[in-house]
């Protein structure tokens, strides 16, 4: 492992700022102005060159807003760096400023070494030409070589598995052969030392994308790596730092595991305005008596819950399903045990210790008559409890395992 | 700009970069032009066939009096609409190319020269296909063939340069708005008309004056009796237009490359 000092910055972004019009007209007028004020002789007098680092910050014309907001960071080889931020947080204007298709408005940008972009796959296609040609057109674009491409091109056409497709048309294909037959290209093409990912590695069955993965991670061994995506899953796997944007501006930038945190708790807490309770007929009312959270990984959950029926019910099956984030269940217990409701029942519940890491998690409980089909009560986002043991991870569920070793065995590959 | 020699340098230095991309994108497109269709390649010499029979007809039925020209009255209309064909699509050149390359550009990093040189390899090679149809037409009205005949592509690469020229000038605001294109669209049936393109260059009155002072004039003109081998009469005004057709083409390049990453960006590619 060479020291940090020792591998070089590809990247390198100072207090980027980049400023877009809402409305058409007059973001084609100011178009014109921008290209008059490039144009030395006829520059006015308070035009400054586009790209200095030292430049002053333009001011922001009628109906302009900052699409990016001083953005500053460093990226050096073998490192990767996660963007995450809600829709129109300037993810993709960053990343096309990174990529040299738009200039910022203040501050510099330097890239060193080939940039490499998976972001638009496909493009060049031409739907009339086979897919074998719009492979050339797709790799010329990409600035390689006749003869570069050639060599290449079985290994293409075997990743993307659509050999006996490749003399067809492309517009015959289906658009998941296209989007297959486009990361191919750009998967097996280009070398780059800074790549950038946007969204990519959603496409095809498990086996195709567990492919596309492997490949990835090849390519990013060997350059300094920007991801985009909206799904914490992948940023948390592969980024060692995260840079948050919130409409432009730089809302934290630090290790994956401290700037997730800060952004998963930022987004709405619609769990706790969505406590729905759902009662049969023959249940009156039901309330919480009393809540013990678990505290740390490894204690348990226990309540107690108040019902009231008007007349003698029995359930079957308590659920407790716990949930976290945007309702998405990670945990769930099943008891089929009868419980006799009548009048005012007082029915109290414990777990057993629950192995689960740090983050902010819901109850959902449900009661069952003789079957599912058959609901007594079902009361989600019921309550909600954080953990805080210092447990941290990409999965929700950690379980305890020991591991020994005997001293001659050999190992299984 | 503040640089202009590095300036210089890297627009070189992409020029030729793009030479792979620009044979590929051509390619690409002649490859895809005809695949769709029934009679193919056919389509490339009708139009051409097409106006000539028209005009011919017009002139021998004394519906329009053209006068004398040089040469038989067919060969010399052919020549001149194809001519006047290669100017206009010279003309409408960036702003093709740029919208068929819309996609690309916006989201992939690459020379851009590449789409100019690809659709300037396109008018090329539309215009040699079409000119396989002057022999036949020359041959059979026995149209002299003189050593004047080795200049007609420096007759044609001065039109292509002027129409590229202009159009690379007109580019940045006609991407922004398409005004300029509709501009184009209304003016350009005229400015043939205006042009001694079907008729040959008047002596006297309007038609002189606009013969001398249009710019296409003197090219369209001097080409087509390099190529017919009759005396070239307009040699002054085609070199000063030529002149002024190389002074165009650089200045469009350079407005070229400054202005595409801001157009892009304002286009909503």
């Amino acid at each position: 492992m060479s020291s940090p000092s020792d591998t070089e910055i590809l990247v390198h972004a100072e207090h980027v700022s980049k400023k877009f019009c809402r409305s058409l007209k007059r973001s084609l007028w100011y178009g014109v102005q921008d290209i008059l004020s490039q144009l030395g002789p006829f520059a006015r007098q308070d035009a400054t060159p586009i790209g200095s680092s030292r430049s002053r910050r333009p001011a922001l014309r009628e109906n302009e807003f900052w699409a990016v907001d001083d953005v500053s960071f460093e990226l050096r080889r073998g490192e990767c760096l996660g963007l995450i931020g809600s829709n129109g947080a300037g993810k993709t204007t960053l990343l096309k400023l990174l990529n040299g298709l738009m200039k910022p408005d203040q501050g510099r940008i330097t890239m060193r070494g080939r940039v490499g972009a998976l972001i638009a796959l496909g493009a060049g296609f031409n739907p009339i030409l086979t897919g074998r040609e719009n492979i050339y057109v797709n790799g010329a674009v990409l600035g390689l070589t006749r003869r570069e491409i050639t060599s290449k091109l079985e290994d293409i056409i075997d990743f993307a598995e659509i050999s006996e497709f490749i003399d067809a048309p492309v517009q015959t294909y289906s658009s998941g052969m296209q989007v297959r037959l486009g990361f191919s290209v750009a998967a097996n093409l280009i070398q780059p030392d800074v790549l950038i990912l946007d969204e990519v590695l959603a496409v095809g069955d498990a086996a195709f994308r567990a492919k596309c993965e492997r490949r990835l991670g090849e390519l990013m061994k060997s350059s300094a790596v920007i991801v985009v995506s909206h799904m914490a899953l992948h940023i948390r796997r592969l980024c060692d730092r995260v840079l948050w944007l919130d409409h432009g501006k730089e809302k934290g930038c630090g290790p994956t595991h401290v700037v997730l945190a800060e952004y998963e708790r930022s987004l709405p807490q619609q769990q706790q305005q969505q406590k729905a309770l759902v009662l049969s007929p023959r249940i009156t009312s039901a309330r919480i008596l009393t809540f013990n959270p678990p505290t740390r990984y490894g204690s348990a959950l226990a309540l107690e819950l108040e019902v009231t029926s008007t007349e003698s019910v029995t359930v079957h099956h308590v659920v407790i399903g716990i949930a976290e984030g945007e309702s998405a269940v990670v945990a769930q217990s099943n008891l089929e045990q009868d419980v006799e409701i009548c009048g005012k029942t007082t029915v109290r519940i414990r777990t057993d210790p629950l192995m689960l890491r740090d983050g902010e998690y819901t109850i959902n409980l449900a009661l069952y008559g003789a079957t599912y089909r058959d609901p007594i009560l079902r009361y989600t986002g019921v309550e909600s409890f954080a953990l805080k043991s210092g447990l941290e991870g990409a999965s929700s569920y950690h379980f305890g395992m020991m591991v020994s070793c005997r001293a001659g065995a050999s190992l299984l590959a | 700009m503040r640089h202009p020699g590095r300036l210089l340098a890297a627009m070189a230095r992409d020029l030729w970069a793009s030479r792979e991309l620009a044979w590929r994108l051509f390619v690409r497109d002649i490859s895809a032009q005809y695949r769709q269709s029934l009679f193919g390649y056919v389509w490339a010499f009708l139009p051409p066939l097409v106006t000539t029979a028209t005009w011919t007809y017009l002139s021998r039925s004394n519906i329009l009096n053209i006068g004398q020209t040089p040469i038989a009255y067919p060969a010399f209309v052919l020549s001149g609409t194809l001519l006047w064909g290669a100017f206009i699509d010279a003309l409408n050149l960036p702003l093709k190319a740029f919208n068929s390359g819309r996609s690309l550009l916006s989201r992939i990093n690459f020379p851009r020269e590449a789409l100019l040189l690809g659709a300037l390899a396109d008018v090329l090679f539309n215009l040699c296909v079409r000119s396989l149809l002057l022999i036949p037409v020359f041959l059979w009205f026995k149209v002299p063939l003189g050593p004047s005949l080795m200049l007609f592509p420096v007759g044609v690469a001065a039109l292509l340069m002027l129409g590229m020229g202009l159009g690379l000038l007109l580019n940045p605001l006609a991407i922004l708005y398409s005004d300029v294109g509709r501009a184009l669209g209304v003016i350009s049936p005229f400015w043939m008309l205006l042009t001694p393109v079907v008729y040959p260059p008047p002596a006297r009155g309007l038609g002189a004056w606009l013969a001398k002072w249009n710019p296409a004039s003197p090219i369209i003109i001097t080409t087509r009796d390099w190529l017919s081998s009759a005396p070239a009469n307009h040699l002054g005004g085609f070199l000063v237009v030529t002149g002024l057709a190389l002074l165009a083409l650089m200045a469009g390049w350079l407005l070229f490359r400054i202005t595409m990453p801001i157009v892009i960006e304002r286009s909503g590619a």
